[in-house]
């Protein structure tokens, strides 16, 4: 079987596991749901428009965070074994991140639909707000499926998760909201090109230095 | 003799930038005055962090090609030289800070790129204590560090030219082109810098050594 064809089972056993099981989607949904809640009984009312962005980033962090820790904690060592013997470990890295992503769009739109419903929507232009939403979604998942791979492998995965993504997540996250906030405050779209220019980049540098490397992680 | 002439220049560079920095005469600044004479100390060490970073990066890439522990020793001691030497620059950096810009801290962004690269590289010393077999935490760790260093680059070489900074030089170019810097400092900054990422790496080697020998005694008890 070629590379492609390997991808495109995998995402379709990863996306037919998720829809059978369904508690782990479930579970995120609510997570997303209940933290923007909590903030919302917390602040009441967000006026200025910084700390709205903000506040937005860090529950689309941790909830990513819950979301893409499970990628690979979740499959038994026996079952790696099995898909070690019949794909190349490019194929798994590759639908690992790929489902990941569709997980991350989805889970942001909700995220930044309930947001919007909750607090009052202070967008100066919408569309391109979602725009940079949809690449932080992208980025998030691109970065947090290896770091959960490199994870899964120590003991304490979950807690030594949060310690290894958090640095190496910043200066997206970084770059994410200055982009979100120029969207934000209705800038024109051409201002932003720079911080596009770096997500993309960064995103590229992600993604071929995972599929370098996740061979030598995989082997066991 | 012939192996160690490195190491004598290195000594030899970082006394005479010790002494010279500050007793040469420097050029009177507004705001700086005298503490310009820190240049001499702040900024070769993180030339020394990033040469022993970089050397850090290069020994994880041998040691997943070679599988030898040799190799991964190599990586974990040159990045913990690697993070003294970045502490060290954060400390110079800071006390700086206070005099010149008034905040110890002042929300500089190459102050907190700098912080969050350190903290990456101890997160990939918690990740190796975190493993227990040797095999295992040398290729997981080699991974991570290959992986974090990329992004490292960007932190340190790209954000900061992309907003405003109170360090020279960004919103563009690095401060180290010919026209920035006043002619009198360069003979004590440029031996400075190389003195000091000779002695960072010299400490690397030692520290090497040291875990070689420790390995060789546990092995034979």
């Amino acid at each position: 079987m070629d590379l492609l064809n390997q991808v495109k089972f995998l995402i379709r056993k990863e996306i037919m596991l998720e829809w059978r099981s369904k508690y782990a989607l479930n579970g995120i949904l609510l997570y997303v749901v209940s933290t923007v809640f909590v903030c919302y009984l917390a602040f009441r009312e967000i006026t200025s428009p910084p700390t709205w962005n903000a506040l937005f980033w860090i529950i689309m962090l941790f909830a990513s965070v819950n979301a893409i820790t499970k990628s690979f904690i979740q499959e038994s060592r026996g079952r790696q074994l099995y898909y070690y013997t019949i794909t190349s470990a490019q194929a798994i890295i590759i639908s690992k991140i790929i489902y990941n992503v569709f997980l991350m769009l989805l889970l942001s739109a909700i995220a930044l639909g309930f947001y919007t419903l909750v607090f009052k929507n202070l967008l100066g232009d919408p569309l391109f707000y979602f725009f940079a939403v949809l690449l932080g979604s992208v980025s998030f998942a691109s970065v947090f499926t290896m770091i959960s791979g490199i994870a899964s492998k120590a003991n304490n995965a979950g807690g030594l998760m949060a310690i290894l993504s958090f640095p190496v997540i910043i200066p997206l996250l970084v770059v994410l909201i200055k982009l979100s906030k120029n969207a934000m405050d209705g800038l024109d779209r051409s201002v932003s090109y720079d911080e596009i220019g770096v997500l993309i980049a960064i995103n590229i540098i992600v993604i071929t230095t995972s599929l370098l490397l996740f061979p030598y992680l995989w082997k066991d | 003799m012939n192996k160690n002439w490195w190491k004598i220049l290195a000594t030899v560079l970082v006394l005479y930038s010790i002494i010279a920095g500050f007793l040469f005469h420097v050029p009177a600044k507004p705001i700086l005055n005298e503490t310009i004479r820190n240049i001499h100390f702040h900024v070769p060490m993180w030339f020394a962090m990033i040469v022993m970073l970089t050397v850090s990066f290069v020994y994880s890439i041998r040691y997943l090609n070679s599988s030898n522990e040799n190799d991964d020793l190599m990586a974990v001691e040159s990045a913990n030289v690697g993070i003294i030497f970045g502490i060290l620059g954060l400390v110079t950096g800071a006390v700086w800070a206070k005099y010149t810009w008034g905040e110890a801290w002042s929300n500089d962004p190459k102050q907190n790129s700098a912080a969050i690269a350190l903290l990456v590289y101890l997160a990939y010393l918690v990740l190796r204590n975190s493993l227990e077999e040797e095999q295992k935490r040398g290729r997981i760790s080699a991974v991570y560090n290959i992986f974090a260093f990329p992004i490292m680059v960007v932190l340190l070489f790209i954000l900061p030219r992309m907003t405003d900074s109170l360090h020279p030089g960004n919103g563009g170019n690095p401060g180290f082109n010919t026209k920035d810097m006043a002619p009198e400092l360069r003979p004590v900054f440029y031996p400075a810098v190389l003195g000091w990422i000779l002695i960072s790496t010299w400490i690397t080697t030692i520290r090497y050594r040291i875990r070689k020998v420790e390995n060789r005694q546990n092995f034979i008890n």
